[in-house]
């Protein structure tokens, strides 16, 4: 088991009030797989990204990374699978600013200390997977919503983590584009890679194979489906 | 990791050329500030200490106290003459050779051209002592002291404004109401404080006592040379025992007159040149706080706006040693290049300041000042960089995601 979630609960202190923003979820997903979390706002599926992708740690309960225990590490264990084993992609791109695509997507090994010649050798590569090499030099302004999704999903697959962990990643793009980032991550599960999508519109939720409802704080259910972006992967 | 970092202060500091620049100016001021003092400062530190070096460490002279604040000497009618000077050549067998020094400014014609140089009237051992010669001609000897003779030289500049230079020797100058002939023309010595010691006319001291008066012989300087480097101190003793018995101070009484050697002389003008340094450095500290705190601001400005940076570079991997570093490192680039163009405009203030002051020696930037500045500067940076550093490392990713 790639992710092994047990009971976990997160707690808010919101002034004197305290939230159950997750409570007692358990859930599991294995190698290769291409999952969708879905739930209205406020039902706590950001809230399971940020423990997922190791922004945060339980309240309570056991997550399971890789078969490492990830709640009970300090904050430099946790950069660290942040780096090696998780790849984020946001709703908002999140580029770095005034920075080239290729030098963005170096980022993570910037900071995994891969040496500069590898470094931008890797970069290119994830460039050129993601059909950015004419664009390479481009600083996010003068790339268009669809490119810079691109940009960001190489940085998130350069350090070949486990998970893809992708918020949303269509919600700032028109259908057409989102499509096609969309048939990217297909791909991207069809080669192997796991696929963690938190969203809360079915289409996109559609792709996925694997379907966890989350509502005030519990699984609502959790299904396989047929996906719709092609036959499953063997 | 330290070059990404580097790498990553520039673009962000070119980014935002303006404020950069503005950021960086309190340090820029400060920093150019101190520089263009020291390189002043030192420049005529060097200038004093070669001048001196010219004279010997064997010179001693002797001035009269004149300080109307020292009470030892307000009230009482101070005296150092020629006779003192003589009395001390009998008495202290270390004084090799004596002069006295009597010093004025005077007017002088040679025919339609004026000029209104420094008189000096010295005795015929004027250039052992002063270690300053003759160029052309001859200077004065025994017997034109004894015969009171009217003959002068002058220095290289007032022979050039006198239209004599090429052929000095014989003219007829005229010096205040007397007619001396010119024999000689003395060597270039340059310039101190302003006091041009080429703009000189050189006559017998015997001859400026006839001229003057008695009146005016009674606070003249005394300059000797003892045999050697060693007899100093002790001649200087001696000849302080000598003037007290002869001018008839009490036991109670401090010096109506001030014996200097060379070092001393030495000491005391770098003890002046050091304060004006502490000075100006009082002031460049207080400079460089300011320009510390600038720095600090900006770097919070720059903190809350990039905190979206912050929380994707924390999402990919940043530990808080990176963050913190980063922004460290931008604060320490921002103040040390701040500290650079301080240097540069301040070594360039201090050169053209020293040229604009007619007679100024040459602004010396020491490397020690470079150094210091450039660390000064740098130390300001990892000052107040360290607590918006602090404060980016700190940053919560998910709220730094989420920041708008």
């Amino acid at each position: 088991m790639l992710i092994d979630i047990k009971d976990l609960v997160k707690v808010y202190q919101m002034g004197d009030n305290q939230v159950r923003a997750l409570d007692g979820v358990s859930v599991g997903v294995s190698r290769g797989e291409y999952i969708a979390i879905m739930g209205p706002s406020g039902s706590g599926k950001s809230t399971l990204m940020n423990l997922i992708g190791c922004l945060d740690t339980p309240t309570s309960g056991v997550y399971r990374l890789n078969d490492q225990v990830v709640n009970e590490l300090d904050d430099n264990a946790l950069a660290r699978i942040r780096n090696k084993e998780i790849g984020f992609v946001f709703q908002t791109f999140n580029l770095l600013p005034r920075t080239s695509a290729l030098e963005n997507v170096e980022v993570p090994l910037i900071y995994a200390g891969v040496p500069r010649v590898e470094r931008h050798a890797r970069a290119r590569k994830m460039i050129d997977l993601v059909g950015l090499t004419d664009r390479s030099h481009h600083q996010p302004a003068e790339l268009s919503g669809g490119q810079r999704q691109r940009v960001a999903i190489a940085r998130a697959l350069v350090n070949q983590p486990s998970i893809l962990l992708a918020d949303e990643p269509t919600g700032n793009l028109d259908s057409k584009t989102g499509e096609e980032i969309m048939a990217l991550f297909d791909t991207l599960n069809r080669e192997g890679n796991t696929i963690v999508l938190v969203t809360h519109e079915e289409d996109i939720a559609a792709h996925a194979r694997r379907v966890v409802r989350l509502r005030d704080g519990k699984i609502l259910e959790d299904k396989a489906r047929e996906p719709k972006g092609g036959e499953a992967h063997g | 990791m330290w070059l990404e970092n580097l790498r990553m202060a520039l673009r962000s500091i070119m980014a935002n050329k303006m404020r950069s620049f503005l950021t960086t100016l309190g340090i820029i001021v400060g920093v150019a500030a101190v520089i263009g003092v020291v390189s002043i400062v030192q420049g005529l530190n060097f200038w004093i200490a070669g001048q001196l070096q010219g004279v010997g460490a064997t010179y001693i002279t002797v001035f009269p106290n004149r300080d109307p604040n020292d009470p030892d000497v307000a009230g009482r009618d101070v005296k150092l003459t020629f006779e003192d000077g003589q009395a001390i050549v009998a008495a202290v067998p270390e004084i090799a050779s004596f002069t006295p020094v009597y010093f004025r400014g005077e007017r002088v014609r040679l025919r339609d051209r004026k000029a209104t140089p420094y008189l000096l009237g010295v005795g015929a051992a004027f250039q052992e002592v002063n270690n300053t010669w003759v160029e052309k001609g001859r200077f004065f000897s025994d017997i034109d002291v004894a015969a009171r003779a009217r003959v002068c030289l002058v220095g290289p500049e007032l022979a050039d404004k006198l239209g004599i230079a090429a052929q000095a020797l014989g003219k007829d100058l005229d010096v205040g109401p007397v007619t001396f002939t010119v024999v000689g023309v003395m060597e270039k010595q340059g310039q101190m404080f302003g006091q041009n010691y080429d703009n000189i006319v050189v006559i017998p001291f015997t001859t400026a006592r006839e001229i003057y008066g008695d009146e005016a012989m009674k606070q003249i300087r005394l300059d000797f040379q003892a045999r050697s480097a060693d007899d100093v101190q002790r001649a200087k003793d001696l000849m302080t025992a000598l003037l007290r018995e002869r001018h008839g101070i009490r036991r109670d009484q401090g010096d109506d007159f001030q014996v200097l050697l060379q070092e001393e002389i030495l000491e005391t003008t770098s003890k002046i040149l050091g304060g004006i340094t502490q000075v100006v450095g009082a002031v460049v500290g207080i400079a460089l706080l300011v320009g510390g705190i600038g720095i600090m601001n900006i770097m919070l400005v720059t903190v809350r706006e990039r905190t979206r940076e912050i929380g994707v570079r924390k999402a990919v991997g940043a530990r808080r040693a990176d963050v913190l570093a980063q922004f460290l490192i931008e604060a320490v680039t921002l103040s040390a290049l701040g500290g650079i163009v301080g240097i540069l405009g301040g070594w360039g203030l201090g050169v053209l300041g020293a040229k604009a002051i007619p007679g100024f020696p040459d602004a010396h930037v020491p490397m020690w000042a470079i150094g210091l500045g450039f660390a000064f500067s740098s130390a300001v940076g990892i000052f107040f960089g360290v607590y918006p550093a602090a404060k980016a490392a700190a940053v919560d990713p998910i709220e730094a995601l989420r920041y708008e």
